[in-house]
């Protein structure tokens, strides 16, 4: 069940430092939204208070409104931890829970948050492999460690994980930076596919593959280093790469730019 | 013409004159025979002198031959390296005659007999007896401390990495740092002034409170780097399928780690085994066979070495018993060693394909 974020005036800080600065942003449903910019601006940081992981780190805290269907995550009484179960994440290095198998960790999200049938559980484990186009390449050793699969059977074991408690946003952060082009053609696919069941966002640094899989492309950057970073523009990917409406855009996926 | 002066320099530039393989065996044999001959010309009686001397011999004459074939930046190379080889047998040679002694000494009457018997009806100068009495006495006590001292330290270090920061969490870890720093007598002392206070007797819980208090802080800080190493990602993920910090510990940084944190715990359970000063204050000592740890006094292993010795000076039998006490006291901390590293293998995160 696919849901709509709305974003209005959020900013993010680390301590005393503001990190992003007066982001507001609307995210459709059942489509991808690409994050792209250079190093530092805060994508991740934004991508991160989207499902209130932001606040994780020490001294993080967020202002402005996230609305998820009209709900504020940052409203008075609501659980982070609901908000993390409707919004899941992808990261950037996989990282595979090393004492458990594949199975177990593709149903650790379910275990750990309560108890579940056996033949229920089989049914969602193999189901969410089947969706991260793993299932073939491991169904004969779900009971072997995860950390024995390779770095891009081992990040779409994380998809695995993350789609297997069925969120409705899917929040990706740069998925694709540590795995090899083969690796990245099978996730970018299976993003193509998950959006028609999950609104899915993705940071990238790869602009390639942002006007590959994304239907919407936002752009951030900072004013200069040590200052907050900023939305620049959103706009339709195709009109983002071909005719874009700030000149900061162009000049930097021309390369022109940093 | 050009070509062929270069490819004849090459080689002479990254080829310099090497000692041979077994030169470091045969400075060390030279070394050895040297030091042999001063001592014997000098009339030094000790061996240990001897063997000062050609260690010493050894690393300078390691120093001159090779400064004076290889040059300065090799020599110094290989005076580290020598210099490496001699520490690590000053080190060993201690440990290892330690170890020889102990059992050369130990195995007279250590048998089926002697670790089944207590020295209930045998006079310390009398031959015979047994250290089961103080088998069980440790094993209570070395037990209850654990029981008290591990979730304590555990719990602790996990507050510490997963929840502490501010003032609470600094204050820990000093007070953690100062108990580090106590010495086994004063938290002795400590127990018994409770133990007077309450006028109660010697018994082997009062022991058992005093190896905790000395236990703690190793397992606080074992587990505290054992956490640390946990990576930050994988809190990450599991914070992020939605699950609580509390489950997220339990179910993920835990069991991460569980390895090290065994690891760390068998190692104070080592330490603590061979702890003599508290249980000689708090427990007492006794040669009857007393399995009831709250009340009366017990033995102990290393309390049963130290009486042994000390009640019965110059009589053969009482030594040979402590000497044996000795070695099954090794024997017992290099057994739970050994059970940590298996378990730490065990549970060690899984790389297999």
């Amino acid at each position: 069940m696919a849901k709509r974020i709305d974003v209005s005036g959020l900013t993010a800080y680390y301590g005393s430092h503001k990190a992003i600065e007066d982001i507001s942003m609307t995210v459709e449903p059942r489509s991808v939204t690409a994050f792209i910019g250079p190093s530092g601006c805060g994508k991740s940081t934004f991508l991160r208070t989207l499902n209130r992981m932001h606040e994780v780190t020490p001294g993080g805290r967020v202002e402005g409104k996230v609305l998820l269907d009209d709900e504020d995550l940052y409203g008075a009484g609501v659980d982070p931890v609901a908000v993390r179960r409707t919004i899941g994440m992808v990261f950037q290095r996989p990282n595979p829970f090393p004492t458990m198998s594949i199975y177990d960790n593709v149903a650790a999200g379910l275990r750990l948050n309560g108890s579940y049938k056996k033949s229920e559980l089989n049914d969602i484990v193999e189901r969410s492999l089947k969706g991260a186009n793993l299932w073939n390449e491991v169904k004969d050793r779900l009971n072997k460690p995860g950390s024995g699969l390779s770095g891009g059977q081992q990040q779409r074991l994380c998809i695995a994980r993350a789609i297997a408690v069925e969120p409705d946003v899917l929040l990706m952060d740069e998925p694709c930076s540590a795995l090899d082009p083969i690796s990245t053609l099978a996730i970018e696919d299976l993003i193509g596919d998950l959006k028609e069941r999950f609104t899915i966002v993705i940071v990238t640094h790869n602009m390639q593959q942002a006007a590959r899989v994304s239907d919407r492309t936002a752009f951030f950057n900072l004013a200069a280093v040590g200052q907050p970073g900023r939305l620049i523009e959103i706009d339709d990917t195709e009109r983002i790469f071909s005719n874009p409406s700030v000149q900061a855009t162009e000049d930097y996926i021309s390369g022109r730019f940093g | 013409m050009s070509n062929a002066v270069i490819a004849d320099k090459r080689p002479s530039s990254l080829h310099g004159a090497r000692l041979p393989k077994w030169s470091p065996y045969a400075i060390a044999v030279g070394s050895v025979a040297v030091a042999i001959a001063i001592g014997l010309g000098a009339g030094l009686d000790s061996r240990i002198q001897w063997g000062l001397i050609a260690a010493i011999l050894f690393v300078l004459g390691t120093y001159g031959i090779a400064a004076r074939v290889e040059g300065s930046r090799q020599a110094k190379d290989r005076i580290a390296t020598s210099l490496v080889w001699v520490a690590f047998l000053l080190a060993v040679v201690p440990l290892v005659s330690l170890i020889w002694e102990t059992v050369k000494r130990g195995v007279k009457v250590l048998d089926i007999y002697f670790l089944t018997h207590s020295m209930g009806v045998v006079a310390d100068s009398e031959p015979g007896g047994g250290i089961y009495h103080a088998i069980l006495g440790t094993l209570e006590q070395v037990g209850l401390a654990t029981l008290i001292a591990a979730p304590i330290g555990v719990l602790t270090a996990i507050y510490l990495v997963e929840y502490g920061s501010g003032n609470l969490a600094r204050a820990i870890t000093f007070f953690v740092d100062v108990m580090t720093g106590i010495p086994s007598i004063v938290a002795g002392l400590f127990i018994l002034s409770l133990m007077l206070m309450l006028e109660l007797q010697p018994f082997g819980f009062a022991g058992s409170l005093a190896l905790a208090i000395l236990m703690m802080p190793v397992v606080v800080r074992s587990t505290e780097e054992m956490l640390k190493l946990v990576p930050n990602e994988l809190r990450e993920a599991s914070l992020a399928l939605g699950v609580p910090k509390w489950r997220t510990i339990l179910k993920v940084v835990v069991p991460t780690s569980i390895g090290g944190i065994t690891t760390g715990i068998m190692l104070a359970v080592a330490r603590i085994t061979g702890e003599t000063a508290p249980v000689l204050l708090l427990v007492f000592g006794n040669s009857f066979i007393n399995a009831n740890p709250f009340e009366g006094a017990q033995a102990s292993l290393p309390l049963y070495i130290y009486q042994q010795w000390a009640n019965s000076a110059g009589n053969e039998a009482a030594y040979d018993r402590a000497w044996a006490a000795s070695l099954t006291l090794i024997a017992f901390v290099m057994i739970l060693n050994l059970v940590a590293r298996g378990i730490a293998r065990w549970k060690a995160p899984k790389t297999g394909r």
